[in-house]
């Protein structure tokens, strides 16, 4: 394994479609045995970086450090399986596809169709797999070549909870087996589970580090209170308001609550509106 | 319905293609094909033969437009000469005054316009017929109409078959895996020629049976137009996919391929009897060649020595449409360059650090 022992990713990355930069200077790295989340709105550029890091998009600047095509494993945002194949003409074509010996297919697939549940649905056209069923399928087919880069593309949007723990189940199964996992994903409380996290605002990283360093980066201290708060930007979570007081100042009514991933990425997005303002 | 109107018309003005095909195509077609449109064929290539040949050449009526005269020839020439496509009439001239006229009965309509010149004409000899004596239209159409069947299924089954990759998204799961973007393009053409050529051998066996179709040269120089015939149809399959988001655009654009072809190949109107301009658009279609190939090898059976040209027209078309495709899909399918085959750090930009 090279590329520093398995340290896959990007440095100063650029990616323009035509006129529009959709990266800007963005920097990512995933290691080996272990997970990095890319986290971000719509059109914040993960899917970019991640396209950029597979080397099926041109970068217009910085350097991509990736392994060689047939160690990585990829699911795309889109269905990222052939809706009239089987499960398992699915699985026999990814694994020709990657050049798996016959013996090593079977038994590959003999496997992940047990780790992801899906032996009873064998025979079944992937594409009258549920959503959850299918997004398994997708990263069998990843995993079936024990790649050293596996890249999923918000692999859990739109799956039910029950399916989203178990696709968990299988990353972190693969991280644990060696694999660098870069991962998108819309949901906050994913991206805590990963060792680093990127988050893009607008094609730029807005914060990144270990799940920890990106809170302790995080300006000012976040607030709770029944009411809104006034004078100061709030934001809704459940039943309750929270605020985000950028000097640390206490504001009256409320109370101090512990910051977590989806507090730091509101208030990194309000404190880099106010950079923008002034 | 105002409202109904409106976002229709919203839609159609950005639906570009749709509105040049509902605008521009219908005028275009028309003056194309009202200068193609046309079975009266006023100038029909003729060679004089034997020993009176330069003699009778000059008394022949204006519609047989002398190409060549051949003292030296005899019939064997003069049937040779019909049958390699040099000529669609042959006057034999024996050495005691007598002559024969013979007519290519492959090249239907000059044919028919021969036969009605000589009839109005007593002093000639009545014409005789070779290749295709009652003048039958399926005997020359099933041939023609073989590379339309071929058309069908090479260009637009595999324009859909592509399509079909990138509107579900699989196209860039394919991207991703280490294939060259050539081996994906031919492992998904392999099928689809595989069922072209199925196809082809059950058009001219359903022909022969159905209507007594004759087939009298070499199965493989027919083989070989045919498969020659294919690498376009299915080049030209793939590079509408190119151009094409949705199943429904590739159709679109397949059907404006494909009528074309149909009106101005020779398949149904003679290329002698269109306008100069209309008729070069012919000779840039692949159908037309292959028409020439079929016609000439089931009907005529003429050699493959004559049927270079097509052949070769066929060849070159075939290269050129199949590299543009292949250019174009490596293009949709290795945006970021070739594929990698080791682990590597591309640095690019003008800002690579």
């Amino acid at each position: 394994m090279s590329a520093a022992a398995g340290r896959w990713g990007v440095d100063g990355l650029g990616v323009r479609y035509g006129g529009r930069a959709a990266l800007d200077d963005v920097t990512f790295e995933v290691a080996a045995r272990s997970v990095a989340a890319v986290v971000g709105g719509d059109g914040a550029g993960k899917t970019s970086l991640l396209r950029a890091l597979a080397g099926t998009v041109r970068p217009s600047a910085g350097t991509v450090r990736r392994p060689d095509d047939r160690r990585i494993g990829y699911v795309s945002a889109g269905p990222g399986v052939w809706a009239d194949l089987t499960v398992e003409e699915n699985l026999d074509f990814a694994g020709r596809a990657y050049g798996l010996g016959a013996g090593r297919l079977r038994s590959r697939t003999a496997e992940l169709l047990e780790r992801t549940g899906l032996g009873e649905a064998r025979g079944r056209l992937a594409g009258r797999l549920s959503g959850g069923m299918r997004q398994k399928l997708a990263l069998a087919m990843a995993l079936l070549h024990e790649p050293a880069l596996l890249i999923l593309d918000e692999p859990t949007t739109g799956v039910d909870p029950v399916s989203r723990v178990e696709l968990w189940r299988l990353v972190a199964g693969a991280a644990a087996g060696g694999a660098a996992v870069a991962l998108a994903t819309t949901y906050l409380d994913e991206a805590e589970r990963a060792a680093t996290v990127l988050v893009l605002d607008q094609g730029r990283a807005l914060l990144a580090g270990t799940p920890d360093e990106v809170l302790a980066a995080v300006p000012g201290r976040v607030v709770e209170a029944e009411a809104r708060p006034q004078g100061v930007p709030a934001w809704r979570r459940g039943a309750r308001w929270r605020a985000w007081s950028p000097d640390g100042s206490p504001l009256p009514g409320t109370t101090e609550v512990a910051m977590d991933l989806e507090d730091a990425v509101v208030v990194a997005q309000l404190a880099r509106e106010q950079r923008s303002a002034a | 319905m105002w409202a109904m109107a409106m976002k229709e018309l919203r839609q159609m003005r950005r639906d570009r293609r749709t509105l040049a095909m509902m605008i521009l195509l219908p005028v275009l077609l028309l003056v194309v094909f009202g200068y193609a449109a046309s079975f009266d064929v006023d100038r029909v290539r003729t060679v004089v033969v034997g020993p009176l040949a330069q003699e009778v050449a000059g008394g022949l009526p204006d519609r047989l437009q002398v190409v060549e005269t051949r003292a030296d020839l005899g019939r064997e020439g003069a049937v040779e000469a019909l049958r390699d496509g040099e000529a669609v009439v042959a006057v034999v001239t024996g050495a005691n005054g007598d002559a024969a006229i013979l007519v290519d009965g492959a090249d239907l309509f000059s044919a028919r316009s021969v036969v009605t010149e000589l009839r109005g004409r007593p002093e000639l000899p009545a014409p005789e017929i070779l290749f295709n004596p009652g003048l039958d239209t399926s005997t020359i159409m099933v041939p023609g109409l073989m590379g339309v069947v071929l058309v069908f299924v090479g260009t637009i089954a595999t324009a859909l078959g592509v399509v079909r990759e990138r509107q579900s998204g699989t196209l860039e799961q394919l991207a991703v895996m280490p294939f060259r973007p050539r081996d994906v393009l031919l492992g998904k053409l392999l099928p689809y020629l595989g069922v072209a050529a199925v196809d082809l051998v059950v058009i001219v066996a359903a022909g022969m049976l159905l209507f007594d179709v004759p087939f009298v040269g070499s199965p493989l120089v027919f083989a070989l137009g045919a498969v020659a015939f294919l690498f376009v149809t299915v080049g030209a399959g793939v590079l509408i996919s190119t151009v094409s988001e949705t199943q429904g655009q590739a159709i679109q654009l397949a059907m404006m391929i494909m009528l074309p072809q149909i009106l101005l190949s020779g398949l149904i109107f003679p290329l002698q009897a269109m306008a100069a301009g209309v008729r070069w658009i012919g000779y840039l279609l692949p159908l037309t060649y292959f028409v020439q190939v079929a016609r000439g090898v089931m009907v005529k059976g003429t050699p493959i020595d004559a049927l270079l040209l097509p052949l070769g027209m066929l060849a070159v078309l075939g290269l050129a449409v199949l590299g543009l495709s292949i250019a174009r899909f490596r293009r949709d399918l290795a945006p970021a360059g070739r594929r990698h085959r080791h682990d590597e750090v591309a640095t690019v930009g003008a800002g690579a650090r």
